[in-house]
């Protein structure tokens, strides 16, 4: 009787530390991540989006947005973004990417951004025409929403797979935004359909934390 | 051995008679007035009354299950456990209870299908009914259009100029008609708070009602497995004074202006052009 009930005892033990260790696993296993930068202007964080992962990628035929400094040299494909608590972060996109358009025309206005605008090429605006929207840098749960605007179809010297070059046709978005409390973890993503080759452009890449998803760690 | 059954019988009924006449009160009046979804709304009021009259039927069925098998358990344990084992008695039919058994759950069950269609049919009970509702409270209802996509609800008030929000607001004491679509996959929306839960549906309206009460805070989630962000796909709204609500929407015209231009004309439903880089 005795044996039987530590057998039990046992295997219940084993079973509850493996699913707490599948939900603690579950809850850490984020990817890879990189912190803003801290400048004399503030904390930045430098972004680009590109019409394909580089070649050696898991999904070389992906969109994806990767991290990049001021310069937009030394890409790197990570998605989770720490950035500190309660501090405006200027944004940065290099968007390298043509037009797809939104399913949605209201998300081509900005949102949650300071003063509700962001800039194009240097130029302050509001919102973008819907059908030129290439992606979106959006965190919901902070009311953050930008369009970033699609490189002309005709452009010259467009660039194919990441990493891209300041010499390549792009667009320039800039936004400033402000984060929360610390320990704060945020999802972030894109509103665009722009996986090709999946139904309505919403597979792969769009449904794949790393690419036009991630996350925000506020610390 | 007859007369032994007899007296089990006795002593179980006995128990759970006496278990059904103290916990059910208990039930209904102690924890039916904090069951989910709150009185925030007539609806979700409803919500409640209905939750507790499911509990307070559900009670002594779950009582006498577990009466009878904790009962067996203590009266029928083997009295001997180093002897030998020993079988039963055998087990026989007892067309009585078969055919009370039946007529109790019989009567249990249609009454439920009765109870919850009726209360389905007095004001949709909170629920999507679809583009055509069968049952539509009477007065004026202030429209909203909930409109799910991957991984955010956004709102239109096609009475204030068709604007459309990235939150949800609207004034207590008002009859709301949700009209619940979508741009991509089947959603749900899920206002919890004010007992409301319509599947969003692409290139279908489908129309919930509730009618407000005093001013509040709610949650609103997707409740249907969306994608990747489905668990993220949640917000907070509000209920707010009609003044409140005023000024809130005449504010909102403002601020999300910009994009109204760009908004197509509104619709129940839309089919969003284009579909991006589909294949």
């Amino acid at each position: 009787m005795v044996k039987r009930s530590l057998l039990v005892l046992t295997a219940a033990l084993v079973v509850s530390v493996a699913i707490a260790m599948y939900v603690v696993l579950y809850l850490t296993n984020v990817p890879d991540s990189a912190r803003a930068a801290q400048t004399s202007a503030g904390t930045e964080l430098y972004l680009a989006t590109v019409p394909a992962a580089a070649l050696n990628d898991p999904h070389p035929s992906w969109v994806s947005y990767y991290q990049t400094n001021s310069r937009d040299t030394n890409w790197q494909h990570k998605t989770t973004f720490i950035v500190p608590a309660n501090t405006l972060v200027h944004v940065t996109v290099f968007q390298y990417d043509g037009d797809s358009g939104l399913r949605n025309p209201f998300i081509s206005q900005a949102t949650g951004t300071v003063g509700g605008t962001f800039t194009l090429d240097g130029k302050t605006i509001q919102a973008i025409d819907p059908n030129t929207a290439s992606h979106v840098f959006a965190i919901p749960q902070l009311g953050l929403s930008v369009p970033l605007q699609g490189v002309d179809g005709n452009a010259k010297n467009q660039c194919g797979n990441a990493p891209c070059t300041m010499s390549q046709a792009h667009q320039t978005i800039t936004f400033s935004f402000r984060t929360g409390a610390k320990g704060s973890l945020y999802r972030w993503q894109c509103f665009v359909p722009c996986a090709a080759g999946y139904i309505d452009g919403f597979g792969g890449p769009m449904q794949t934390v790393g690419y036009m998803d991630g996350f925000v760690k506020v610390v | 051995m007859q007369a032994d059954q007899t007296n089990h019988f006795r002593r179980f009924a006995l128990i759970w008679a006496v278990a059904t006449a103290i916990l059910t009160p208990i039930v209904i009046f102690v924890f039916g007035p904090g069951l989910p979804p709150g009185n925030g709304t007539v609806e979700s009021a409803g919500q409640v009354s209905d939750n507790t009259v499911l509990l307070a039927l559900s009670t002594p069925v779950a009582l006498g299950v577990l009466i009878f098998v904790g009962y067996c358990v203590w009266a029928f344990r083997e009295p001997n456990p180093d002897g030998p084992v020993l079988d039963g008695p055998p087990i026989t039919g007892n067309s009585s209870v078969q055919m009370w058994w039946l007529i109790v759950t019989t009567t249990l069950v249609l009454f439920l299908a009765t109870f919850g269609s009726v209360r389905l049919l007095q004001d949709g009970a909170g629920g999507g009914q679809g583009p055509n509702p069968l049952s539509t409270p009477a007065g004026k209802a202030l429209q909203v259009q909930v409109i799910a996509q991957q991984w955010e609800f956004t709102y239109r008030y096609p009475g204030y100029g068709g604007i459309e929000t990235p939150h949800l607001v609207i004034p207590a004491n008002t009859l709301v008609e949700f009209h619940v679509t979508s741009l991509d996959v089947v959603h749900s929306f899920w206002a919890y708070q004010l007992g409301v839960k319509a599947d969003a549906n692409p290139g279908l309206d489908n129309i919930a009602y509730v009618t407000t009460k005093s001013p509040m805070t709610f949650e609103v989630h997707c409740a249907e497995l969306c994608g990747v962000w489905h668990g993220y796909m949640f917000d907070s709204g509000r209920v707010v004074s009609k003044a409140s609500f005023a000024t809130w929407i005449k504010g909102a015209e403002k601020t999300y202006g910009p994009a109204v231009k760009y908004l197509p004309p509104y619709s129940k439903t839309y089919f969003p052009s284009p579909v991006g880089r589909g294949g």
